[in-house]
């Protein structure tokens, strides 16, 4: 069984169609002067209705993570362990993901990380995974 | 402040005892409504007449206008019908919501009775409804999970919760023996309640921290099992409360709080939502941390009951695991935690697992919890956990003096 791949919508294609060109593009609303994830309407607190798209080099910090060992669905059952993730971005949102190319005993809160963006074959879709940055 | 003033009370109690194969034949929800509803009322020992609340999170026969249906169904007019969706605060969100509406003089007695079986007749006609392993995410269109979360397996609880134990290492270290102490207490609870799955089934330490890594820190032992059951409550006003059989549990305080719906999205991972809830309701019942006689805390994971007993304020932010060592949490002990051995050691019975809590409160200051009960009873501290302890219900309890 596959992983169900995101299916954008009239909201959030602006973030997958950029996601595809391998450039992370999410929203920013000028009068809180802060980065918002994932895309809306209207702004999150204020519901102001300034919310525009800026790009971000996606760089941040592992927030925290866990290691499955049991999959969290059927999908994962050949995929194990999943090392999945939460990236505090340096623009300031927190995103889910799933690290890559690390080891499980290497794997640090705090550690800086990078993107990598996976493109789905034959989907068209990329997805937004995270590896240990490197310095 | 505003809020209850502790004149609705629990008057009666049901919980189906909890089994992995029910021995039972399958029953529709409706079905299970009508039997706790029974057993609720019965065991107040009032006429089914004095009901006219009914508080529910849904009927798996009929995906709207659930109260009017158990109205009809259950041949009971109503003046107050809720339904409440807070996941595993449901039960306790439903509690408080009927207390306001017996206090407030729209109804007498208020049903919140919940269901807790999967077992349900199969029609031959229509197919058959597959349980999805989306659990509480939902992969439909449009749906932030299904877009931001599943696509990368943060689905189910295991994963978010283990993220919050990884994050509560980090910031204030962890002691995997002391959180296993919760799920040995909590057992030894349930070794003296005979409708526990795990009765008679004592654990150590050691079994907890030698049972599998599900999810990097969480052991199985540290989860719950999905169990067949089913449980409520009865409430009701003052003049009902004087005609019914046992010691009537006021609904003295409460406090809600809910703040996302995926933990990624969380200001603060590790202050949850019940810090603001339980203060509130402490309030509200003019009573201290150090009044309450047993505390019944939503336990999908241990590391649950540990950061409620912390944001609940029974000790300090950070101080959990020290705590948790020095402290014995039977019904025997200094502080008396799930002493029907709450959803890890009694059994979750789906969404009635919320319930549990509140039944392990009011049945300990009713004084009826047998060879588990706690001396002196008096003031129990309830809570209800929704999602990744992200919508949370403090409950205040208590007996007349």
């Amino acid at each position: 069984m596959s992983a169900p791949l995101p299916e954008p919508t009239p909201v959030s294609q602006p973030f997958w169609d950029t996601l595809r060109e391998h450039r992370i593009l999410i929203q920013y609303s000028p009068s809180t002067s802060r980065y918002v994830f994932y895309p809306r309407t209207l702004a999150p607190g204020t519901l102001a209705d300034d919310l525009e798209w800026r790009e971000i080099d996606g760089a941040g910090s592992l927030y925290t993570f866990t290691v499955a060992h049991k999959p969290t669905g059927p999908p994962w059952a050949e995929r194990l362990p999943q090392l999945l993730a939460v990236v505090e971005w340096d623009a300031g949102p927190k995103v889910s993901t799933e690290l890559v190319d690390v080891e499980p005993d290497d794997i640090r809160i705090g550690m800086r990380v990078e993107p990598v963006f996976v493109d789905v074959p034959g989907a068209g879709v990329t997805l937004l995974k995270y590896r240990p940055a490197h310095v | 402040m505003t809020g209850l003033r502790g004149e609705a009370a629990i008057v009666g109690i049901a919980e189906l005892p909890a089994e992995k194969k029910q021995s039972a034949p399958p029953s529709f929800t409706l079905d299970q409504y009508a039997r706790l509803a029974k057993m609720v009322i019965e065991d107040a020992g009032v006429d089914p007449g004095v009901v006219n609340g009914v508080s529910t999170h849904g009927i798996a026969e009929s995906t709207m206008f659930a109260p009017a249906t158990l109205s009809e169904y259950l041949g009971l007019p109503l003046d107050f019908g809720d339904r409440v969706d807070l996941g595993g605060a449901t039960a306790a969100g439903m509690v408080w919501r009927a207390a306001a509406a017996v206090e407030l003089g729209q109804c007498d007695a208020v049903l919140v009775v919940m269901p807790g079986s999967t077992e349900i007749p199969r029609s031959e006609t229509k197919p058959g409804r597959t349980l999805s392993w989306f659990g509480a995410s939902s992969n439909n269109y449009g749906s932030p999970q299904a877009e931001f979360e599943i696509p990368y397996g943060n689905v189910g609880q295991n994963g978010p919760y283990a993220q919050i134990a990884q994050r509560y290492g980090h910031e204030f270290g962890y002691d995997a023996a002391a959180l296993a102490r919760i799920a040995v207490h909590q057992r030894e609870n349930a070794c003296a309640h005979p409708g526990a799955v795990f009765h008679g089934k004592p654990i150590t330490v050691d079994d907890v921290l030698n049972s599998p890594v599900i999810a990097d820190p969480i052991h199985m032992l540290e989860t719950v099992m999905r169990v067949q059951g089913g449980a409520g409550v009865l409430i009701a006003n003052a003049d009902v409360a004087r005609a019914s059989r046992h010691r009537p549990v006021w609904i003295k305080g409460f406090g809600e709080h809910i703040r996302f719906k995926t933990p990624t999205y969380a200001d603060d991972l590790l202050r949850t939502p019940i810090a603001r809830a339980a203060e509130r309701a402490f309030a509200m019942a003019g009573v201290s941390r150090s009044e309450v006689d047993m505390a019944s805390i939503y336990d999908c994971y241990t590391i649950t009951v540990l950061m409620t007993l912390e944001d609940a304020g029974f000790c300090g932010k950070g101080e959990g695991m020290t705590w948790l060592t020095d402290h014995d949490l039977t019904f025997r002990g200094d502080f008396p935690v799930n002493t029907a051995g709450g959803q890890l050691s009694y059994g979750q019975a789906g969404m009635a697992g919320g319930m549990h809590h509140v039944v392990d409160g009011a049945r300990q200051v009713m004084g009826r919890a047998g060879e588990a009960q706690v001396a002196d009873c008096n003031t129990a501290f309830v809570t209800g956990n929704g999602g990744i302890m992200s919508e949370q219900v403090a409950l205040i309890l208590g007996g007349d003096r």
